[in-house]
């Protein structure tokens, strides 16, 4: 068979990628019916365990404020602790919905309209909550706009030359350009939440909100050009943004952190976690507004395939260093990683290890990766592990360095984990009300994709299924 | 005057499909008017040509812009740690620029996504809350599933009973007359 008739035939046996026989007016109905209709009581149950959540988050950050970093688990070799874990957690997972917003729309894979929006929502929210750790983590909250170069009665500066400074621009340009990008894209979406409004004030609120947005070629045209330049610059943020974090351990001199492989291998890591967090997201999001024909399974295999692909590269990385760590000769280069390994945060090592290299090879099985209920805890799997592996890097190095009379265990305190516990409070009450209000899909995008949407679909005679089906 | 009537805003007419619409738009720019729009719920393929409209020059506005972002970036750092207050940090020389490349590069990038923003909205006469062609009640499903060709009353070909019949000659149904 020729290659053109080889792509002849793939072209034919795609299944579509939104199914149910779909109208522009059924997606229309699909999405916007969820934040029209009465607010079901479950949404009231979750919001309330969130909230209280994002309260006791608020309770941590002021008890810590009042008292200090002492409250925490922090010890004298081990200066960062879960703050810093968690940082890196939160920031990791945004790193998925970048991906599928800006390099897949810039790779053409159409597919990702039907979970852009709402991996986008999980980025900023993400975002949001990595933000205060650093923020809260500096002990002294009142002096944090030190971090920011502003004119001061000292006649300071920070120092631009520090990567931990890197870092604070690394990640509000990423939550600045994330929630542009996001907005942008709801604009056509909240218009048409305004024409559907009944209400005075919702059409209003939605109206102010889409900026009085007519879907006009003349404004798609700017529109469409925005959303490919926001899409351009936000490319490159989804290599640079963990790169940058990385540095923060990557600069330093302690044995497991100055590594070079860190850039590469955390962003990895970042798409993994993120890939298996919006997998997570999407099962209950689809099973609990019946939207199983927007977000099909197809979409959720994709998915899959990659976690499977960055999980096996973030296990490469675990093997490199094992290995560079032993090329390299030097001895506390090949202790630190014995000792993850074998050493008193073993149990962390190996859950790490399990979760996020053995467990995601299930996906190898075609049965496994277009199942709910395994694929569902095989995502949990994954957002866990991810958790322990930047707690393996932050903590073991940190605990056994040069000096064996310097060294300390760690353990966290009830607030330490009253924190990390509360920051998912904050997550999920800005999901739920996001959920509530917006349209958690993209309704412009997913009518674009649409066979019917392609001019020629209509007039073309029996042309019709390749023009829409290829695009 | 012509026909022409200051209070009109335009004429508006619905089309069925984005298929239809594109052809309307095709026969409306051939027909030699050119102050119409094609309004869609989602943009149409080929839509620019089909209305001989020029590509958007943000992505020129944008490039120019970045391109202060970067010298402004950098300044900011050299003249912070290296003229205002010099920092020594481990010998290193004041300006280098490898260094200073990941602030640098994350203060364009977000320069140049509000400026896109912005200036997408701009070009677009947005926020405008209000504007006349959301008199007509029929114009609601334009974000829904709803197809409108509007020639405004400002084209110099503009003559409302004209109009009116070019639309109508061209397929488009439902055709009111938008007042201002």
């Amino acid at each position: 068979m020729s290659i053109s008739e080889k792509r002849e035939k793939q072209v034919y046996t795609d299944p579509p990628l939104i199914q149910g026989d779909p109208t522009f007016h059924s997606i229309t109905e699909d999405i916007s019916v969820i934040p029209e209709k009465k607010t079901p009581t479950w949404w009231y149950i979750a919001f309330a365990v969130s909230f209280s959540g994002m309260l006791m988050l608020l309770g941590m950050i002021g008890y810590l404020v009042w008292e200090g970093t002492g409250i925490w688990g922090l010890n004298v070799p081990v200066g960062w602790g879960w703050a810093i874990v968690n940082f890196v957690f939160w920031v990791g997972i945004g790193h998925a919905g970048t991906l599928i917003s800006a390099i897949l729309f810039l790779l053409r894979q159409r597919w990702r309209t039907s979970i852009n929006r709402f991996a986008e929502a999980m980025t900023i929210f993400a975002v949001i909550c990595a933000l205060v750790f650093p923020g809260i983590h500096v002990g002294r909250i009142w002096a944090a706009y030190w971090m920011f170069p502003l004119p001061n009665q000292m006649e300071m500066w920070p120092n631009f030359r520090s990567p931990l400074l890197w870092d604070v621009f690394a990640v509000s340009s990423y939550f600045t350009v994330s929630l542009l990008f996001w907005f942008t894209g709801l604009i056509p979406d909240l218009a048409t939440l305004r024409d559907r409004a009944k209400g005075r004030i919702k059409k209003i609120v939605y109206g102010v909100l889409s900026c009085g947005w007519r879907g006009g070629n003349r404004q798609w045209k700017h529109y469409e050009m925005a959303y490919l330049i926001l899409a351009g610059l936000s490319t490159p943020l989804v290599l640079s943004v963990h790169s940058i974090v990385s540095t923060d351990f990557a600069t330093s001199l302690l044995p497991g952190w100055h590594t070079t492989i860190f850039p590469p291998y955390f962003v990895a890591g970042a798409i993994f976690s993120g890939f298996a967090m919006v997998v997570t997201l999407s099962i209950l999001a689809r099973k609990i507004f019946k939207l199983e024909h927007i977000i099909t399974v197809r979409h959720l295999e994709f998915m899959n395939k990659i976690i499977m692909v960055t999980g096996m590269m973030v296990g490469y990385a675990y093997s490199t260093e094992f290995f560079i760590a032993w090329y390299s000769g030097n001895e506390y280069e090949s202790f630190a990683f014995l000792n993850r390994a074998f050493g008193p945060y073993a149990w962390a090592y190996w859950i790490m290890i399990s979760c996020n290299v053995f467990v995601p090879q299930l996906f190898w099985f075609k049965k496994i990766r277009t199942s709910i209920v395994p694929m569902f805890i095989i995502s949990i799997f994954i957002n866990i592990g991810m958790w322990f592996e930047r707690f393996v890097i932050v903590i073991s190095s940190l605990a056994n360095d040069f000096l064996p009379s310097s060294w300390d265990y760690y353990s966290p305190t009830i607030w330490d984990i009253g924190t990390f516990i509360g920051s998912f409070g904050l997550f999920f009450t800005l999901f739920l009300l996001f959920l509530r209000f917006l349209p958690m899909i993209s309704i412009t995008e997913v009518k674009g994709v649409l066979p019917q949407a392609d001019p020629h679909f209509h007039h073309n005679g029996k042309d019709n299924g390749k023009a829409g089906g290829q695009g | 005057m012509n026909g022409k009537d200051t209070k009109i805003f335009g004429i508006l007419a619905q089309f069925g499909d984005p298929g239809e619409l594109l052809q309307a738009a095709e026969k409306t720019r051939d027909a030699g008017y050119s102050k119409f729009d094609c309004y869609s719920p989602f943009p149409i393929h080929g839509m620019d040509d089909a209305m001989g409209l020029r590509r958007s020059p943000l992505g020129y506005i944008i490039a120019f812009i970045s391109f202060f972002a970067v010298i402004g970036g950098l300044s900011l750092q050299w003249y912070a740690n290296a003229i205002d207050y010099p920092l020594v940090i481990s010998g290193k020389p004041f300006i280098s620029y490898q260094a200073y490349a990941p602030v640098g590069f994350g203060l364009t990038v977000a320069i140049a996504a509000i400026f896109t923003f912005v200036v997408m909205l701009a070009l677009n006469g947005l926020p405008r809350p209000h504007h006349p062609i959301f008199s007509s009640s029929n114009f609601e499903k334009v974000t829904d599933d709803g197809f409108f060709i509007g020639i405004e009353s400002g084209d110099s070909k503009f003559d409302t009973e004209k109009t009116k019949e070019f639309l109508s000659s061209i397929g488009g149904k439902n055709i009111e007359t938008i007042n201002n």
